[in-house]
């Protein structure tokens, strides 16, 4: 109960120390969400509606990536962008370092596109194939039918990119190793509430953890909103 | 009726090595209406499936206006956009009934398509129904919103593919006359694919008899059905056939 009643108190103070943790896990999250949005809407789309050699294989190591435990992708992250790692050695400005916000974003965005991509896929291919052909029929192009089936699957859509959001908003493994969860610099609500814990504040912890719930709420209720009469239908 | 709107030459479609049909030639002509006759699995829907070039011949052409459609020839947007299909089982999209209506329309980047769209509905009966969810409507209903959406685009050629299967008489009667009118007010030409020969007769210029993928008999709507010239096509227009 003191958690919430702290929490509750640390949202009207604005407590800036909990909003810069706030500010940098919706723009770590948000940004990576919008790369695999990106990637993954069209790759689901791409396996939803056509067919070609290595389909299946790809939809296997996708199904791989959805069920893949963040910790592990936060492993293979630093390994790749480590000094001695593979990318890291390149020292190419546009490769990000470790123990960075954007780090911390690439590997938000392989934990979550999988999602994004396997759920837009299984919409896509809920959607009647006989569709296709009636709207070639009334004239659409490739590209226009695409469209066309991806808004008829708009509910299925939408859901995966809720999934995906909630897969990395309340992820910790990863971000914990690639962020290194330093403050000012790397914080983000999860790697918070794992030190608030360690360090026995737990009051701060429940409060931090009562924003991460709050934040996730909100964000799904703001998603139902834009899309309150698609899901009406 | 002279002018040729399609030309088909030694055309085949086959499936897995299948040879569904096999047409070495047919012609239809501008502003007439066609029927294609013939029991379930002839390759009525085939044929249609490639008039309106959703799919390409496995082997032979077929003349559309200027242009040629092949197995390496696909044909043009403009001139694909000139034919459309009513389906046995249409597919609405899971918005309102003026969305649509306006679909095709929308995908030609037509705006200022509100009067036309008002019209159409007027014609198929469907005006008070426009902001209506699609999915919501009946069987009859729902096929007259999609024959609303094809001939919103004014198409050179309407292919309908068993237009009215399942369909109860008034919603039959309504969608007969619907299709009689544009023939006859705009010229469309008409392609119906039907195993009702009754309709076939009530609607046809010409009729042909479809079997086992190959055309068996095409003559006018009255010697088709008086005086045909093959056996099976008597059979078939008795009532007789065994399939």
């Amino acid at each position: 109960m003191r958690g919430l009643v702290q929490a509750f108190q640390l949202i009207v103070a604005r407590d800036p120390a909990l909003f810069e943790i706030v500010a940098l896990s919706l723009r770590v999250s948000g940004t990576a969400l919008l790369f695999s949005t990106l990637i993954g809407i069209p790759l689901g789309a791409v396996l939803g509606l056509s067919r070609f050699v290595g389909r299946r294989l790809v939809i296997a190591l996708l199904y791989t990536g959805m069920g893949f435990p963040p910790v592990v992708v936060g492993l293979f992250v630093y390994l790749l962008l480590s000094r001695s790692g593979p990318l890291g050695q390149l020292h190419w400005p546009v490769i990000p370092s470790l123990f960075t916000p954007e780090a911390m974003i690439v590997a938000q965005s392989i934990i979550s596109f999988p999602l994004v991509a396997g759920f837009t896929m299984a919409a896509v291919m809920g959607v009647d194939p006989q569709l296709r052909q009636q709207v070639q029929a009334l004239g659409a192009t490739r590209w226009q039918t695409t469209l066309t089936v991806l808004l008829e699957a708009r509910v299925g859509v939408i859901v995966s990119v809720i999934a995906g959001f909630g897969s990395i908003i309340s992820e910790v493994g990863a971000v914990m190793l690639v962020g290194g969860n330093i403050e000012h610099r790397t914080r983000v609500l999860t790697t918070a509430i794992v030190l608030e814990t360690r360090k026995g504040n737990f009051d701060l912890a429940i409060a931090l953890g009562m924003v991460l719930l709050l934040l996730s709420f909100l964000t799904n209720v703001i998603v139902l909103w834009l899309q309150g009469r698609t899901f009406d239908e | 009726m002279s002018e040729l709107i399609y030309q088909l030459r030694n055309i085949s479609k086959s499936y897995n090595g299948r040879c569904v049909l096999r047409v070495d030639h047919l012609q239809i002509h501008r502003g007439e209406v066609f029927s294609v006759v013939g029991p379930s699995g002839a390759g009525k829907s085939t044929l249609l499936r490639l008039l309106n070039f959703l799919e390409p011949p496995t082997s032979g052409y077929i003349r559309f206006l200027d242009a040629e459609f092949g197995p390496d020839r696909p044909m043009p947007l403009e001139l694909r956009r000139r034919v459309t299909t009513v389906f046995q089982r249409p597919i609405l999209l899971s918005r309102s009934v003026w969305a649509n209506v306006n679909y095709g329309l929308r995908l030609r980047g037509q705006r200022d398509s509100a009067p036309q769209v008002k019209a159409v509905l007027e014609q198929v009966g469907l005006a008070g129904l426009a902001g209506q969810p699609a999915r919501t409507l009946s069987g009859g209903e729902a096929q007259r919103v999609a024959l609303a959406r094809a001939i919103a685009l004014q198409p050179d050629v309407l292919l309908l593919d068993e237009p009215t299967a399942n369909l109860d008489p008034y919603n039959v009667g309504m969608i007969e006359d619907i299709v009689r009118r544009l023939n006859r007010e705009r010229g469309t030409t008409v392609v119906l694919v039907t195993h009702n020969v009754f309709q076939a007769r009530r609607l046809a210029h010409r009729v042909a008899l479809l079997l086992e993928g190959q055309i068996i008999e095409i003559a006018d709507v009255d010697t088709f059905f008086q005086s045909p010239r093959d056996r099976r096509t008597s059979a078939f227009v008795r009532g007789e056939m065994v399939y």
